[in-house]
């Protein structure tokens, strides 16, 4: 069916279309429609944690759901934000970089997003059910462990059915880009941002393992009597620590590196010369992901690893400049001769330089073992985490959603808005979070639900919630944008903004099948060597004939909706016994759906070139 | 390096005391502000992090500013198509290199520092003070001179003071900004740091890991004083008789109220190790009651009659039962009268 079709049937079909959808597209846009819906929940939460915050002893909100805010606003905005955000912007975009017609396994790339939703609606439950966790994202035991509400069980179970989502859009990912590429794209050619997939996805792969070890400790201390964190019982609480670092750290990168792969799309665009020093980029990527996983225990400088460990770990996380700096100066040595245009997508990135330049080297400075000795859970380092996720992260998904926008939804955001939310947003960024650098030196410990009156906290608390405000400004004035694009928006062309890589080869929307005919890849950036070559288009790598689609599917609609049943079941069978059976019931439908998926072939279908030489017209 | 510094740190203590006086946060809380040798160590590295990384900033912004305003696209450009630049060997080397030697620039006295921060050679000539993080408050107990105490911390100046640390429950964090850095305070190991405050002061202490709904409000003080007040203040503790009768009427039903409801069973008076609540030998003389209320009769009796809405999730909630405002009266007179030794808050100057 083509999309012209699909927008004259009803409500009904159009939902039953998106439940079941295999479709990248399709659920890229619904990573980019849960992960918005859940960046809006975590920034309601900032929201209320900043009012709390805009004056000393300030009784807004109580100490315990304070706890909660916090605890939520983080474990939201980094697993069910952030995350699902970029895997939205990786499904809609890489597939396309590569020249290839979907994922390497349609149906689990569904499946993924399915167990993301759940999993974040069951966490989300924990509001109206007893209350939030509230042992902060970072959940360190014993006060986790011994947390009295469900709210740290929702915590558990509903990270780790998104987290299984997650494990397996990477897995998908890495077989794509190992198995899919175009004739002619080799290593050496793919764009950035699919480079960083790669290498995000290759994360992923090996760092979540350890939050799921972890959270299945935690889980059976927490609902089947074990100890394993329970110093009386001979447990160690500190070993959750590592756990969760060894996981937790490599997230960090998870979300930038996919980022810096959008500003490397981005910026040679907008300045119109190729990416300056390819190489050493994916080199730098590599090294960067390497080194983030040896590097965990500089979270736990203050923990009384020792001076040999707590050295070791700084030295290395010293070294992370290195590679990082690398990248800035190749966006600069990019900019640099270019013809530069400004616009949505080109502002962020270049808000985001500075802004991510000053996160860096916060970074550096808490790296400096000692000196952290004062940073540390302080408001240092809630201001240098959020100039990072904040100044990095989420720049980059503005970046990238202005920039590819017209390609997925076939319409241009408006300009004038666009401007307007980025300027907001980052003069209302950098008073939020500048001054928390200082609040932390004059003593100001992060987590705290009040601040005292007299201790000199009192102006700085209130810029940064001032500059709050200019952020959820700009974030409503993006969504009106977005209605405003879909009603009265430009439309779009196949390359609106004179691109380089393959996605700005084929319509905008592509066609649900992508690329008629794959095509053949001469060069980094093929699109450009093309118009260099004076040519409009790639040469086709095959004739046209049939192509292979996977069939829609509702049951990983139905497997992840078993899990959120099971969960319930775990998390309340500590009450009740009869709870049991909603574990039953749960993996039941969860394990009798994988059976039918295993049993029941499902060999798709065919667009006979028939078909595909008809919808040329 | 130690001439660089020399040369730079004039320089930079200039500007940081323009910063200061801007406002740096309030003296004796902000790290900003050292007072204690574990606090310059940081601030050393904090200054030295900063100046190399200002410098960074510098040249990034003037890169890319120059090139922002340099390579616009300008009116009349809209069919140039620049040069494309595959890469620059040497630049690329450049801006490699660079970075290396900066960042072993901040890394030799980084671990120098930790090392040094670490050191616990001849720790058992010095003051050996054990801590117990409880949520919400501190306890100290004076291992060598047998005195017990909590929420106040006293401390000669100029000493080096070792603290061994452990947690009767969840996770803490023990942090004096002024003074040191922070060390974790853990429930399954003893964690050992050393504090030295360079002049007398009363400095705020905080708790800075997330321990539960008032972790906000897990203050407590270090009472720097100096070594002969110290002595003194150790000596006139030592003498603390718990049985002693206070003088007037009231504080003598308070007493007896305390131990009608139980209050003993929890929290010590004197040098008994008994602390499941904090020890109140010198309650009278504490700077704050519930480590963050101004010390008067009102505040103690609205801690008495109810913790919950003072503290929320404090352990005190429901172990005893509901005090008449009597009951709560003569027992705040009591405890107020607690004032064992001449040493006080008000020694350290402040």
């Amino acid at each position: 069916m083509s999309i012209a079709a699909a927008q004259k049937r009803g409500f009904g079909a159009f939902l039953w279309d998106y439940l079941t959808t295999v479709d990248h597209k399709k659920i890229a846009h619904l990573y980019l429609v849960g992960g918005g819906f859940f960046f809006i929940l975590g920034g309601l939460e900032a929201l209320f944690i900043r009012i709390q915050l805009i004056a000393p002893e300030n009784d807004f909100i109580s100490a315990g759901l304070y706890n909660e805010m916090f605890t939520m606003h983080g474990t939201t905005m980094i697993f069910l934000a952030a995350m699902p955000l970029l895997l939205g912007l990786m499904n809609a975009v890489m597939p396309l970089q590569i020249g290839a017609r979907d994922v390497a396994f349609p149906f689990l790339n569904s499946l993924g997003f399915w167990l993301f939703m759940f999993g974040g609606i069951l966490l989300n439950c924990s509001w109206f059910l007893g209350g939030a966790p509230d042992a902060g994202w970072t959940a360190y035991t014993p006060l986790s462990a011994v947390s009295p509400t469900h709210g740290v069980d929702f915590y558990v179970l509903g990270l780790q059915i998104s987290g299984a989502g997650t494990l397996m859009g990477g897995i998908n990912f890495l077989a794509t880009i190992v198995t899919m590429r175009a004739p002619g794209m080799t290593y050496m050619r793919m764009p950035l941002f699919t480079w960083t997939t790669f290498v995000t996805s290759t994360l992923i792969l090996f760092a979540f393992p350890a939050l799921t070890v972890g959270l299945f400790l935690l889980m059976f201390d927490r609902m089947f009597g074990s100890a394993f964190f329970d110093v009386a019982l001979g447990g160690n609480s500190i070993i959750w620590q590592h756990l969760f670092w060894i996981f937790a750290h490599p997230e960090v990168y998870i979300l930038i590196l996919p980022v810096f792969g959008v500003f490397s799309e981005v910026i040679p665009t907008f300045s119109k010369k190729r990416l300056f020093g390819y190489t050493s980029m994916v080199f730098a990527t590599m090294l960067i992901a390497f080194l983030g996983f040896m590097v965990w225990a500089h979270h736990m400088f203050t923990v009384g690893l020792g001076p040999v460990a707590n050295a070791i770990f700084a030295i290395a996380t010293m070294a992370i400049a290195v590679p990082t700096g690398i990248k800035i100066f190749n966006w600069l040595a990019t900019m640099w001769g270019g013809s530069i245009t400004i616009n949505s997508a080109m502002l962020w990135s270049l808000g985001f330089i500075p802004s991510f330049t000053i996160g860096g080297m916060t970074g550096i400075m808490l790296a400096s073992a000692v000196a952290d000795y004062q940073y540390h859970d302080s408001y240092f380092v809630v201001a240098h985490f959020h100039y990072v996720i904040v100044g990095g992260v989420v720049f980059g998904l503005f970046a990238g959603l202005h920039y590819w926008w017209p390609k997925m939804f076939g319409r241009i955001l408006n300009e004038k808005l666009g401007k307007i939310g980025f300027w907001l947003f980052f003069i209302g960024f950098h008073l939020t979070f500048f001054i928390q650098h200082f609040l932390g030196l004059m003593g100001m410990p992060r987590r705290y639900w009040v601040f005292l009156e007299d201790q000199g906290l009192d102006t700085g608390n209130l810029v940064s919630t001032i500059g709050t405000f200019l952020m959820a400004i700009s974030a409503t004035i993006f969504l009106i944008n977005i209605i405003y694009t879909s009603v009265k928006g430009e439309k779009a062309s196949a390359d609106p903004f004179d691109g380089r890589s393959l996605e700005w080869a084929i319509s905008s929307p592509p066609p649900y099948y992508n690329f008629k005919q794959l095509p053949l890849v001469r060069g980094l950036d093929p699109l450009w060597v093309e118009k260099m070559d004076g040519k409009d288009n790639l040469a086709p790598a095959e004739p046209l004939g049939d192509i292979h689609m996977p069939n829609s599917s509702i049951l990983p609609f139905i497997i992840s909706f078993g899990f959120f049943i099971a969960g319930f079941g775990f998390i309340y069978q500590t009450d009740h016994q009869a709870w049991n059976f909603a574990i039953f019931i749960g993996m039941g439908i969860a394990l009798g759906s994988m059976l039918m998926r295993s049993l029941k072939d499902d060999h798709g279908y065919h667009i006979s070139k028939a078909e595909l030489e008809r919808e040329a017209d | 390096m130690k001439g660089w510094m020399g040369k730079f740190k004039f320089v930079f203590l200039l500007s940081f005391l323009t910063i200061i006086l801007a406002g740096c946060g309030k003296e004796n809380l902000t790290a900003l502000v050292p007072k204690g040798y574990g606090a310059e160590s940081s601030m050393n590295l904090i200054i030295l992090s900063t100046v190399i990384m200002t410098f960074v900033f510098i040249v990034v912004l003037s890169i890319y500013s120059i090139a922002l305003i340099r390579f616009r696209k300008k009116k009349g450009q809209e069919g140039y198509i620049p040069k494309q630049v595959e890469g620059s060997k040497k630049l690329e080397t450049i801006w490699t290199v660079i970075p290396i030697i900066l960042v072993l620039i901040l890394a030799v006295p980084t671990v120098a520092a930790t090392f040094d921060l670490a050191d616990e050679s001849g720790k058992s000539e010095h003051i050996n003070i054990d801590v117990t993080g409880n949520q919400y408050w501190w306890h100290f107990s004076y291992a060598n001179e047998e005195i017990q105490t909590s929420q106040d911390l006293y401390i000669p100046t100029g000493k080096k003071v070792y603290l061994n640390m452990k947690s009767s429950d969840v996770i803490h964090s023990l942090w004096v900004p002024s003074i040191s850095g922070k060390m974790d305070v853990n429930p399954e190991n003893e964690n050992t740091m050393y504090i030295e405050a360079n002049e007398e002061g009363v400095y705020w202490g905080k708790c800075a890991e997330l321990c539960g709904p008032s972790h906000s409000l897990m203050d407590f003080k270090v009472i720097a004083v100096s070594p002969e007040e110290y002595e003194q203040w150790v000596s006139d503790m030592q003498a603390v008789d718990p049985k002693e009768e206070p003088q007037d009427a009231v504080a003598q039903d308070g007493k007896a109220a305390m131990e009608a409801n139980n209050c003993l069973s929890c929290h010590a008076i004197g040098s008994s190790p008994n602390a499941v609540g904090p020890n109140l030998t010198n309650f009278g003389d504490r700077t704050k009651i519930a480590g963050y209320l101004e010390t008067n009769k009102e505040n103690l009796v609205d801690w008495l009659l109810n913790p919950e809405s003072i503290k929320p999730g404090n352990l005190m909630t429901g172990k005893y039962p509901k005090l008449s405002e009597e009951e709560a009266d003569s027992i705040a007179e009591y405890l107020l009268q607690l004032k064992p030794s001449e040493i006080t808050p008000e020694s350290a100057g402040n």
